[in-house]
């Protein structure tokens, strides 16, 4: 009892700093403390992350890459939120409306949503924030999430003004946005920061510096403290969020931590409760000395090598790329290459929500038998032992890629004589060359989905898409993917990218290796921490618990 | 004297001329731009943003829009962390990398020379092998070695210090970086110290000294340290420079934010103008820290003054 009342006292004191004189009544009973038993809870409630390197930009629409977003989701909340295990909420919406021809989407706000200085949120804000997010002036790369809303492509391409955008305000707390098309997964891309509001008269007197600590008014659990460049981001609670009586963790730090052995000794040092990943080689010590803190989560991701099938020896072979995509074994890849808990796969699209995962046949086969398979096909596309093929593997350089490669090579070798020059090279190097299409022959890819459902990945596969480095393009393939989104009926359209995914592996313009999983560590102290596919990570529903 | 710095300094600036120019073009010659990323932008917005940046105006323009800017003190906007304008970063970062970095090189220059000159003193002497065992033991092993080291002893087992991180910018912040950071570098004066103190001991006004009944203390501080420093001396100019402008790997483990990472994570992102402000200004410091060897010098050989 007594640790609750130290804690509320220290609430009362921040929210008396927090918010001016006429507002203090009717939040005042909002602030309790949260969590399963206010007693278990320690008295100290900060959460420090460990969060990669430093973020791009806290302005939610020029934010890109996981950094900026760890942040965001604390800062700011988009009309839909998330659970801790992924599943769509209400966020700064209470609910919202879809017509029947699945084009028009009606949000209904909460009328208690205030920005974290006491300015109320209304359609306006909502209105405001989604131009900017996809005006050309803005300058984000990331305008394509929000494609589906009408108008989008054409503003992003500076054809029309903002204002044209398909979003209209009802009334002061209803907004209404209009699709070119019905997008099933819409809901799901209001929880990117994209999506996210941004407080107009802060962005207008401001301009670049409304990010800054003191100028930054967001929506979220949290605003702004401190941003020390390459140091750390900390956040505090914001008095002003509506759920703010749930939210218990009062501060929450975020340190870049690019180095990942550098990370691991902070995290051992009690420096910080969330890493955001370990380092491989010593995931066998961390699995022995740290079981009770070590996560393997699956991630919505998918490692794969490409075929460039505008090149010989890949254009119109299917054996060939067949039987390379069976020589592997997979399971040694993961198991013993790589070593991080990694799922083999022999499909394209990870494990995610209403969608049935689709692999190939020879899937459910012995080793042995898909070897023998691949001798076979790898003949039959007139190849042998005595009359090898000679290929290329490119990789963009990291320790872990040239492991997987150097793998790949010595199965191939070893099942089918296959002779392969590893080469590789730095990031932004090896983008362009793979975009290029002109030298690669195989390459290495891998695409981590922008939103919890199979088009993230389906839709890479299109003609001309911008992942699509094999120059894969098969029309029956981009008729179903076209096909399912404007399928509104949840069942079909999955069946839809099902079948297309099928189609895409009988082409195999590419061999999938394996899914992505998440390694990191949790203290065991950090309360109502639960995982999701997304790592979709908020601190308003974790909380301290005495250590 | 003050003519001397005044040419010397005005010399410097088509040194810095040409630097810049030679960077400029090599950075923009290097495959991949700033916004290449895994998936490839729509073309509309990737016209858009290059846009925004200038990118898409002929080189030569580009170029003078730059040196425009510099003169004015613009380093203009960084690509990567767009919250922030280079020279804010510069300026953020650098201060950090100075604290750092000073007191890395005054640890290094104290025990250093104090060492070399042990055992040049004590030459042949046990004492004088197991400070050379030492110090070449120093300069072989690599701080990304020693740092995590000295990490899981003093950070993780002891619990004395922080293992990373500034922190509020203590005191403690900075023991781990500034002693790995010293450690080769003490290794290397040392070595340095020694051999031209063993040089200095056996010249003839040394011999002159001693014949004259001097006492030992009094010609080793009076008259053989100061030539004996002159190799340190040199050798400071450019190690200052180069620990002061940031040492990546020191950073990186110790999550400092200092310089260094800028300059690193901004060559791996194409971040353009993040890299040609650390470069920019890692060249004044170097033109400006080889000026000052040059002063210490004149000062401490008088036939360099005239």
């Amino acid at each position: 009892m007594n640790l609750l009342f130290r804690i509320n006292i220290i609430l009362l004191f921040l929210f008396f700093l927090g918010c001016s004189q006429e507002q203090s009544v009717d939040t005042i009973e909002q602030i309790q403390v949260g969590g399963p038993s206010g007693t278990e809870l320690a008295e100290e409630q900060i959460l420090r992350i460990g969060n990669g390197s430093e973020p791009g930009s806290l302005d939610p629409h020029l934010s890109e890459g996981v950094e900026s977003s760890v942040i965001g989701r604390d800062l700011f909340e988009g009309l839909i939120n998330e659970l801790p295990n992924g599943e769509l909420i209400p966020g700064a919406a209470t609910s919202w409306d879809i017509s029947d021809d699945g084009l028009i989407y009606t949000f209904y706000l909460r009328e208690d949503a205030r920005w974290s200085n006491g300015d109320l949120i209304t359609s306006e804000d909502w209105l405001y924030s989604l131009r900017r997010s996809v005006d050309p002036a803005t300058m984000s790369s990331y305008t394509f999430i929000l494609y589906p809303i009408l108008n989008t492509r054409e503003i992003a391409a500076g054809e029309l003004p903002s204002e044209s955008l398909g979003v209209r305000a009802v009334d002061q707390y209803t907004i209404e946005i209009i699709l070119e098309g019905p997008t099933p997964y819409f809901l799901g891309l209001l929880t990117h920061s994209q999506s996210y509001p941004v407080h107009r008269p802060s962005v207008e007197a401001f301009g670049g510096e409304h990010t800054r600590p003191g100028n930054l008014v967001s929506n979220g659990a949290y605003m702004l403290d401190e941003w020390v460049v390459q140091s750390h981001v900390k956040a505090v609670r914001n008095p002003f969020y509506w759920d703010n009586a749930s939210t218990v963790i009062n501060e929450v730090w975020y340190y870049p931590t690019e180095d990942k052995s550098g990370e691991l000794s902070r995290y051992r040092a009690n420096e910080l409760d969330i890493t955001q990943s370990v380092p491989a080689a010593q995931i066998d010590w961390i699995r022995e000395n740290l079981p009770n803190d070590f996560l393997s989560v699956p991630y919505l991701g998918v490692y794969y090598f490409g075929f460039n099938l505008l090149r010989e020896p890949f254009i119109d072979n299917f054996e060939l790329r067949k039987a390379l995509t069976l020589a592997i074994n997979r399971d040694i890849i993961t198991d013993q290459v790589l070593n991080g808990g990694q799922i083999p796969a022999y499909g394209w699209v990870p494990p995610v929500i209403g969608y049935e995962q689709q692999s190939m046949v020879e899937a459910t086969w012995t080793q042995e038998q898909r070897e023998a398979e691949a001798r076979r096909l790898y003949e039959a596309a007139g190849y042998s032992f005595d009359n090898p093929l000679e290929v290329e593997i490119m990789y963009n350089t990291s320790q872990d890629h040239r492991r997987v490669a150097v793998a790949i090579a010595a199965m191939w070798r070893q099942v089918l004589g296959v002779e392969t020059i590893l080469l590789n090279q730095e990031w932004k190097v090896f983008l362009d060359t793979r975009r290029a299409k002109e030298v690669t022959e195989v390459f290495r890819g891998g695409w981590i989905g922008d939103y919890n459902d199979a088009n993230t990945f389906a839709e890479l596969l299109q003609c001309g898409s911008g992942l699509n480095d094999q120059g894969y393009c098969n029309q029956r393939y981009d008729e179903l993917i076209k096909l399912a989104s404007i399928e509104d009926d949840l069942e079909a359209r999955a069946q839809l990218l099902q079948e297309a995914e099928l189609i895409m592996i009988e082409d195999l313009p590419l061999m999938p290796i394996y899914f992505y999983v998440s390694n990191y560590l949790v203290k065991p102290w950090v309360g109502g921490y639960e995982t999701n596919i997304m790592k979709h990570d908020r601190s308003k529903n974790f909380y301290i618990l005495s250590h | 004297m003050f003519a001397y710095v005044i040419k010397r300094f005005f010399s410097a600036i088509p040194t810095l001329f040409i630097l810049i120019t030679i960077a400029f073009f090599l950075i923009r010659m290097a495959p991949g731009g700033p916004f290449d990323a895994d998936q490839a932008l729509p073309p509309e917005m990737e016209a858009n943003l290059r846009a925004a940046y200038h990118l898409d105006e002929p080189l030569y323009q580009q170029y003078y829009r730059y040196l425009s800017g510099l003169v004015v003190g613009d380093f203009g906007p960084s690509f990567q962390y767009r919250d922030f304008g280079v020279t804010e970063l510069i300026m953020t970062g650098f201060p950090v990398s100075l604290r750092l970095g000073i007191s890395a090189i005054l640890i290094a220059l104290i025990f250093g020379v104090a060492a070399g000159s042990f055992a040049a003193l004590r030459q042949n002497s046990r004492y004088d092998h197991f400070i050379m065992t030492l110090s070449m033991t120093g300069i072989s092993i690599p701080n990304f070695v020693v740092a995590p080291l000295l990490v899981l002893f003093f950070a993780v087992m002891l619990g004395w210090l922080p293992a990373g991180g500034l922190g509020d910018g203590g005191f403690q912040n900075f023991i781990l970086p500034t002693v790995s950071l010293a450690l080769p570098q003490i290794a290397y004066i040392a070595r340095l110290t020694r051999g031209s103190m063993i040089e200095v001991l056996r010249s003839q006004f040394i011999r002159t000294a001693r014949a004259q009944g001097l006492a030992l203390r009094s010609i080793i501080l009076h008259h053989a340290l100061k030539p004996a420093l002159m190799p340190v001396v040199t050798y400071l100019g450019p190690a200052t420079a180069g620990i002061i402008t940031g040492s990546v790997v020191i950073e990186q483990i110790f999550s400092i934010p200092g310089l260094g990472r800028f300059f690193v994570q901004g060559a791996l992102n194409r971040d353009y103008t993040l890299v040609m402000g650390v470069v920019v200004f890692y060249g004044i410091l170097i033109i400006l820290f080889n000026l000052i060897v040059d002063v210490i010098y004149a000062y401490l050989d008088p036939k360099l003054r005239k």
